[in-house]
């Protein structure tokens, strides 16, 4: 089974990501789980979600504890959550951010690290607003890129589908951040 | 056709495959997207309607009951509280024996105000005379709300059902679902023919006073009733794997219980999780099995009176608390067993109470804790799981 956590603010579109990418992996013919962890949401309150993908029927119905990836739309949320903690040896954090991986190793000291600057890619393709941009779909193609846990296309196929409105920029955004994504490999 | 569904979707989707007539309901988290998602096929024309919008809980079971005693097919869903609310008025849908269906969205009872999963706002509601299914998936959900028409509105029966999913770990939660062919399900859930209804061509009385000499058949009559969904639902679960290929084993499901010295018996989502533990601790050679408690009323009491002559141990695993005493579930499932010669230990758990999240680490800890029973005998009768500084 390859689980996903997500971290993010609310109103930056993390629970819409989880499900997006489970619907990805279904059409792939995986099985899935996505759930958000339903706290005191409200904008900009940190937001936790899970995405579980795996060939067996998926039966374990908790929460995730020890990710494949950890994937940080909103990287203020360093200060605040321990984004690593329980990521399985072997495992990335991916972050959302123009810097680059290496700057973040001693902030998280585990795993692979990949960056992109999702905020950046979903203001040019105008999703959201300048000031709070929905980087979701963005980050979701940066996600693929490390791990295929699906494919790009089939990944657009699901953004072009289940986005509320912008479909086509949404599915540009998440092609982009595809091709942006910065890695640094242990 | 599948889709990527919540289990709040995956009901509204049952309820839009049952044609249901008239749907009724107040928003109360986290059973509200199920009627956000009847209120958008009612809307969209994808679901032929009345969609009645109420000031209260109280007054969708109400509109239900009303509606129901024309002659039509009704809905409504809530959770927690709005359940609580709603309790004069099961009663009535149960005395006037109309086969309504509510999905049930398990959330705590405050204060402290909690909307996570748990299992009291529906067990509270146990001596009502509603069905009670407990569902582990999404898929279930759908599959469940679909029979429970189909076993409330038979002639024998004539009794309403919940159909009861997890908060958030169902409710919010995306996984696949298969829907059905509507044929299929036209073919499998006619329309509802009651055998009185409200009807100005052939007046007749409802709801009418009775007077001691009487009132006391008319219980007898429901008490019946149940006795008569005890077979309906497994002959309709029977029948629906035939047509649809998913089978739920009637009121219980026994998952690895071949050669099992001791059984763990619980209900909803935790069920789900626990096939993996007990497959886990199969491997380590331990002789563990589940009960899967699908049906809570009527209760399975002649299934736990079989599985009592198999077992040394039956661990209870209660997601509520009823004070004073111990789980519901296990007070049942003890009564179940006395008149019988069979003496397994009887071992309650009480866990995932207000939404604690019920982990495979959680439950194998609790499952070594029935297999000591074995073989120490019984050290206690009730263990809170995972307790905060202990008992």
């Amino acid at each position: 089974m390859i689980e996903i956590r997500f971290h993010g603010r609310g109103g930056q579109g993390a629970v819409i990501a989880s499900k997006i990418l489970a619907d990805a992996a279904a059409r792939e013919d995986k099985d899935v789980q996505a759930f958000p962890f339903f706290g005191v949401e409200r904008r900009g309150a940190p937001v936790t979600a899970f995405t579980k993908i795996d060939v067996k029927p998926i039966r374990n119905k908790a929460q995730i504890y020890e990710p494949d990836y950890v994937v940080v739309l909103d990287v203020s949320l360093l200060k605040l959550v321990d984004v690593a903690k329980g990521l399985k040896d072997g495992g990335w954090a991916l972050l959302n951010t123009h810097k680059k991986p290496e700057d973040f190793r001693d902030q998280i000291k585990k795993g692979k690290l990949a960056t992109v600057d999702a905020t950046n890619i979903a203001i040019e393709n105008r999703l959201g607003s300048k000031t709070s941009p929905i980087v979701n779909t963005a980050i979701l193609g940066a996600l693929v890129k490390i791990s295929n846990v699906v494919s790009i296309d089939t990944l657009v196929e699901s953004v072009l589908e289940k986005s509320p409105v912008k479909k086509e920029e949404n599915a540009k955004a998440a092609k982009e951040a595809y091709e942006k994504t910065l890695i640094l490999e242990d | 056709m599948r889709l990527t569904l919540t289990g709040n979707q995956a009901n509204a989707w049952g309820v839009k495959l049952s044609r249901v007539q008239v749907v009724a309901a107040y928003p109360i988290t986290p059973q509200t997207t199920i009627v956000e998602e009847l209120a958008e096929f009612a809307a969209n024309g994808q679901l032929d309607t009345q969609y009645i919008k109420v000031e209260s809980e109280h007054s969708a079971m109400a509109a239900c009951i009303a509606a129901e005693n024309t002659g039509v097919r009704t809905y409504t869903a809530s959770s927690s509280h709005g359940i609580a609310l709603m309790h004069e008025m099961l009663h009535w849908a149960v005395g006037a024996r109309l086969p309504i269906v509510m999905g049930a969205v398990n959330r705590a009872i405050g204060p402290p105000w909690n909307i996570w999963a748990d299992h009291t706002d529906t067990i509270s509601q146990r001596d009502t005379g509603w069905m009670q299914f407990y569902v582990e998936s999404n898929q279930e959900v759908l599959d469940t709300i679909i029979q429970a028409y189909k076993v409330a509105e038979s002639r024998d029966v004539l009794l309403p059902a919940m159909a009861i999913e997890d908060a958030f770990i169902l409710s919010h939660t995306v996984e696949r679902v298969e829907i059905p062919d509507q044929e299929l399900v036209d073919e499998f859930l006619p329309p509802y023919n009651p055998p009185d209804y409200l009807n100005v061509d052939d007046p007749k009385g409802f709801g009418s006073l009775v007077m001691p000499d009487w009132y006391m058949e008319f219980r007898y009559i429901i008490a019946r009733a149940q006795e008569a969904a005890r077979k309906r639902i497994r002959e309709v679960t029977k029948e629906y794997a035939e047509i649809f290929g998913r089978d739920y084993h009637g009121l219980v499901e026994e998952y690895r219980t071949e050669d099992a010295d001791v059984v763990m018996v619980g209900a909803g989502t935790m069920v789900s999780t626990a096939r993996d533990v007990i497959d886990k601790l199969r491997s380590e050679g331990h002789k563990i099995g589940l009960l899967k408690i699908r049906v809570f009323r009527p209760f399975p009491y002649e299934e736990f009176q079989d599985i009592a002559k198999r077992v040394d141990v039956i661990g209870v695993m209660d997601r509520s608390f009823t004070f004073g005493y111990g789980g519901a579930m296990f007070s049942e499932v003890k009564g179940a067993i006395y008149n019988t010669d069979a003496r397994p230990k009887i071992k309650n758990y009480l866990i995932g109470i207000g939404g604690r999240d019920v982990t495979p680490k959680m439950l194998e800890d609790t499952f070594r804790n029935a297999l000591r029973v074995k073989d120490h005998g019984l050290d206690r009768e009730m263990m809170w799981v995972d307790l905060k500084g202990g008992e």
